[in-house]
């Protein structure tokens, strides 16, 4: 059996385990069994993927393996994993792991939460391996259910509306998905021979132009609407202030970077004369994206409305690198995905857990929260600070990255672009600075809030570790980027034909 | 023709009828205390029928070629006798109670009657014996539907079922003798070289397609499917809703594929807007039910236009993937009526709002009606979702991508509806939710086959690469 395949069967097993279990603490102790074995198994494969890239080992996906599965379509069961997918594997293998912890107060249902919470993390990790548009696409569409049920139930404010729309909305992206799907997989034989569902083979197969320029809209918007890009986002900010923490986590740190990945492994690197062609226009949305989204998050009240926007934003930079087409600003995407991650699921935990003291998340109503639950407000202010992109975390590296490649483009379109897209910049710092203003520091005006406690441990876990790594891409990020620009070579060669 | 061959080519219809009489003598002739085994055996039969079934019987034709049988043909039989044997499992329950225990016999001669009828019907050779078999299938099917007799609901489902069907079988006929009259012939294997597009030939095959339209209830021809379903038994809604509907679509695939092929620019347009029709108003009609089975006779308004999208494709793959839909559809509808019966059954609620907080209460229930729902849905990785790939593949490999599109978005308004099911169930607060109940444990048991297929009949590639080995196209 494949090496890779263990990230499919890993949660599946916990997932039976979580069902074998017969009170609290045995689900406990199966979820972060499962979410330790996961981790470990990701950097097991991290450091391994390194030492055979090390060792000279060119080829374009490691451990790729290939089962037949629909014969009288020539669907495989097929996995592979390059830098890119590796970085991202290891983004949701700490999510997981950071949001079995900021789950633990759950205890209404608490083992069908981490039934659906681990089925969707089952889906997103077999969407990042698999090399096959079938499998990934049946993945994809596995992660997005959960959501309905883990926001209409266990979410809090307008959950029902917020459930309902999140799902339609995106199962309305991957309706343009599937039949981009379809067209790819019937234009993969040109000059005939048997049609494949393979990313690597049809690669290799120049797609008429002129079905690409159909196709790639559709792919594009397909996964453009998990990505958030305007006018696509309207699902985001509900979906994400009614979400419980560990999904709002999981869901704006993983899920929406398969909207980003699915544009740059399916749209771009499939059909790269179509994206050359029309990656203007697409990059004026996700351009309006960055801005709109940040000017969205100033005018709301609500800590997580105010997150969700700042993420509508941060996702946008995401695409918005990605449509630039070349190595620099993609490299700085790809580590945009991973910092963006890292940091709003660091919010996500954080504000889960200041609402759990305060019972509000409305700005107006806390102050002087730093001298109450110091280890709390610190934590939030590095969160903050790696939003707005200070030196040293990882908010920088990426967003350096992205602008240095994006200006990169001479002409007038990218620069205009380039100098808008920075200006979001300094609006998140204004948002940022403000909230952490008006909630940290000051006096405590809500006597209440004076008898609250710190953070304990199982809050302290998921905090610290997100930290750490942080402040270890912001500190170190060659480790990560050379991985990814490495893998980004077939995807500029592919623009470049 | 000789006597082996009418054993070997015979064989479903043969032992079908073998059932009939068996049940028919032990239900006239068993005392009280044998009558009890009437269903076990029953469903003993239809078990052993079912397993049978799947050994397919060759392709071939007999009497003169008035039946002609084919391997896909035989597949699908088999497949409807395993969704009629589920029904029958789920049907115990209903039949035991008083007002109706003593036409327990009936209810199993009369369904197997109908499921005869359509056997005949799939493998029929010629127009008449089509319509022969058409008749056999309708008629028992009106007194299926009366068999609440002394409920109003029910009486008046039959006098609407029985009124259209005779229409339909009228209009149908009725092109038929257009098709005589300009061809000369009624055998399928002659009418397709004699015919020429003519005005009458036209007008024939629009009112066959009519006719049949009817059968599978599509719009704008299934004004009746939502009164007859709601007023029927739930077993019997259940078994019009997949077997009626498999049998009636595949036999219009054949008949389209083998003698109207010369005119398939004719019904391809058709058919094109004809299930733009269906899907997009049967799902609109859909999200304003408030009964689960006038809800569930919309959804299936709406999934009988997906299976015919199989059609449009006109090759092998689609006829493949029509199959295939048909059978996962059949599970899947049959776990959703399942539940419905049995909650019906033992608590009497029939609304969607009844069902609020049926998961705090009946767990089990409400995740097999959740599995239902998303696999009707399209959601991964339940059989549904293949499906409905496969048929939208095919479809778009002979370029009707549009068509595949509007499908598509439809897929996303029916997710809706289907999801109201799942919020009343799961998420709803409710001071009253339906009480704990225990159902039989045939009725258990016909759940877990659908279950069991929900999971495993997309995942298992066999399947469809095992139905793709008997198809053709045109």
């Amino acid at each position: 059996m494949n090496f890779l395949s263990l990230f499919v069967l890993l949660p599946l097993l916990t997932l039976a385990g979580l069902w074998l279990s017969k009170n609290l603490k045995q689900v406990h102790a199966v979820a972060v069994t499962g979410a330790s074995a996961l981790l470990v198994l990701t950097v097991y494969l991290t450091v391994d993927f390194l030492l055979q890239r090390a060792a000279g080992n060119t080829a374009e996906m490691l451990y790729t393996a290939s089962v037949m599965w629909f014969e009288p379509l020539n669907i495989h069961y097929a996995v592979g994993v390059d830098g890119i997918s590796v970085s991202m594997l290891l983004l949701t293998s700490i999510i997981l792991f950071t949001g079995v912890f900021a789950s633990w107060t759950i205890v209404d249902q608490a083992k069908e939460y981490y039934m659906w919470f681990l089925l969707l993390t089952l889906g997103v990790y077999g969407f990042f391996i698999s090399i096959d548009l079938f499998t990934m696409f049946m993945f994809y569409e596995v992660a997005l259910i959960p959501m309905y049920l883990l926001i209409g139930l266990w979410g809090s404010g307008g959950k029902e509306y917020a459930a309902m729309k999140l799902t339609l909305m995106l199962m309305g992206g991957s309706a343009f998905l599937m039949i981009g799907i379809i067209g790819i997989y019937l234009n993969s034989a040109p000059e005939g021979g048997e049609l494949t569902m393979n990313l690597l083979e049809i690669s290799k197969v120049l797609i008429p132009v002129d079905v690409q320029r159909w196709l790639f809209p559709l792919v594009f918007i397909g996964f453009g609407v998990l990505g958030a890009m305007f006018p696509f986002h309207t699902w985001s900010p509900d979906g994400h202030a009614s979400a419980p923490t560990a999904v709002s986590m999981l869901h704006a740190g993983v899920l929406m970077k398969l909207g980003g990945y699915g544009c740059f492994r399916v749209a771009i690197y499939l059909m790269p004369e179509a994206a050359n062609e029309l990656a203007w226009i697409f990059l004026t949305l996700t351009g309006i994206s960055v801005v709109y989204g940040a000017f969205g998050a100033i005018l709301q009240k609500d800590l997580k409305y105010i997150n969700a926007y700042s993420s509508v934003s941060h996702c946008g930079l995401v695409l918005f690198a990605i449509l630039m087409l070349n190595q620099t600003a993609m490299t700085g995407a790809i580590m945009q995905m991973l910092s963006h991650g890292l940091m709003t699921a660091l919010f996500f935990a954080l504000i889960g857990m200041i609402y759990g003291r305060t019972h509000t998340r409305n700005i107006d109503e806390m102050s002087g929260l730093m001298k109450v639950m110091p280890f709390l407000a610190v934590c939030y202010v590095i969160a903050g600070l790696a939003s707005l992109g200070l030196p040293g975390l990882s908010g920088f590296v990426a967003e350096m990255t992205v602008f240095v490649g994006s200006w990169e483009h001479t002409d007038m379109f990218h620069r205009v672009f380039t100098v808008v897209a920075c200006c979001s910049i300094v609006i998140t710092a204004v948002y940022i600075l403000r909230v952490v203003g008006k909630i940290l520091y000051g006096e405590v005006e809500n006597k209440h809030h004076l008898e609250l406690s710190d953070a304990v441990w199982h809050e302290r876990i998921p905090v610290v570790i997100l930290i750490i790594v942080i402040a270890a891409i912001g500190m170190y990020p060659l480790l990560v980027s050379d991985m990814i620009s490495d893998s980004l070579v077939s995807v500029i060669g592919q623009l470049a034909r | 023709m000789d006597f082996n061959s009418i054993l070997t080519l015979l064989r479903p219809e043969l032992s079908l009828l073998a059932i009939i009489i068996i049940l028919l003598i032990y239900d006239l002739f068993a005392g009280v205390a044998a009558k009890k085994y009437f269903q076990p055996l029953a469903w003993v039969l239809m078990a052993a029928h079912t397993a049978w079934s799947f050994c397919l019987t060759p392709e071939g034709t007999l009497f003169g070629g008035m039946f002609a049988t084919t391997q896909a043909a035989s597949l699908v039989k088999a497949i409807l006798s395993l969704a009629t044997l589920i029904v029958f499992l789920q049907a115990g329950g209903a039949l035991s109670k008083a007002e109706s225990s003593f036409k327990t016999g009936e209810f199993y001669v009369l369904t197997l009657s109908t499921l005869f009828g359509m056997n005949i019907m799939i493998s029929s050779g010629h127009f008449l014996m089509f319509y022969l078999g058409l008749e056999t299938a309708s008629i028992p099917l009106a007194c299926l539907v009366a068999f609440d007799k002394y409920k109003q609901n029910s009486a008046e489902a039959a006098a609407k079922y029985i009124l259209n069907a005779a229409l339909s079988s009228g209009i149908l006929v009725y092109g038929l003798s257009f098709i005589y009259g300009t061809c000369g012939t009624l055998y399928f294997a002659n009418v397709p070289s004699m015919l020429d597009m003519t005005v009458l030939q036209v007008a024939g095959l629009v009112m066959f397609l009519a006719g049949m339209g009817f059968k599978i209830s599509l719009v704008p021809f299934h004004m009746w499917t939502p009164d007859v379903y709601q007023g029927a038994p739930t077993s019997v809604t259940a078994y019009l809703s997949v077997v009626s509907k498999g049998a009636a679509a595949f036999a219009l695939m054949t008949v389209l594929f083998k003698v109207f092929a010369p005119m398939a620019m004719v019904w391809q347009d058709l058919m094109y807007g004809i299930i733009i029709l269906t899907i997009t108003l049967a799902n609109l009609f859909a999200i304003r039910q408030k009964d689960i089975k006038r809800f569930f006779a919309y959804s299936s308004i709406s999934q009988a236009g997906y299976v015919v999208l199989g059609i449009m494709a006109g090759t092998a793959e689609g006829m493949t993937a029509m199959i295939y839909y048909i059978l996962v559809y059949i599970l899947s509808n049959l776990a959703a009526f399942g539940v419905i019966s049995t909650v019906e059954n033992h608590t009497g609620r029939v609304n969607i709002d009844q069902y609020n907080g049926l998961y705090s209460t009946n767990p089990r229930m409400a995740f097999v009606m959740m599995l239902a729902l998303f696999s009707l849905g399209g959601i991964p990785p339940f059989a549904g979702f293949f499906s409905k790939f496969f048929i939208f593949t095919s479809a778009a490999a002979s370029g009707y991508y549009v068509l595949v599109f509007i499908a598509l978005v439809n897929t996303i308004i029916s997710l809706y509806y289907y999801l109201l099911v799942v919020k009343a169930m799961f998420i709803n607060k409710t001071d009253a939710p339906a009480p704990h109940f225990r159902s039989e444990k045939a009725l258990v048991f016909s759940l877990a086959i659908c279950v069991a297929g929900i999971i495993l009949a997309g995942i298992a590639s066999c399947l469809y690469g095992g139905i793709g080995e008997f198809t053709f196209g045109m």
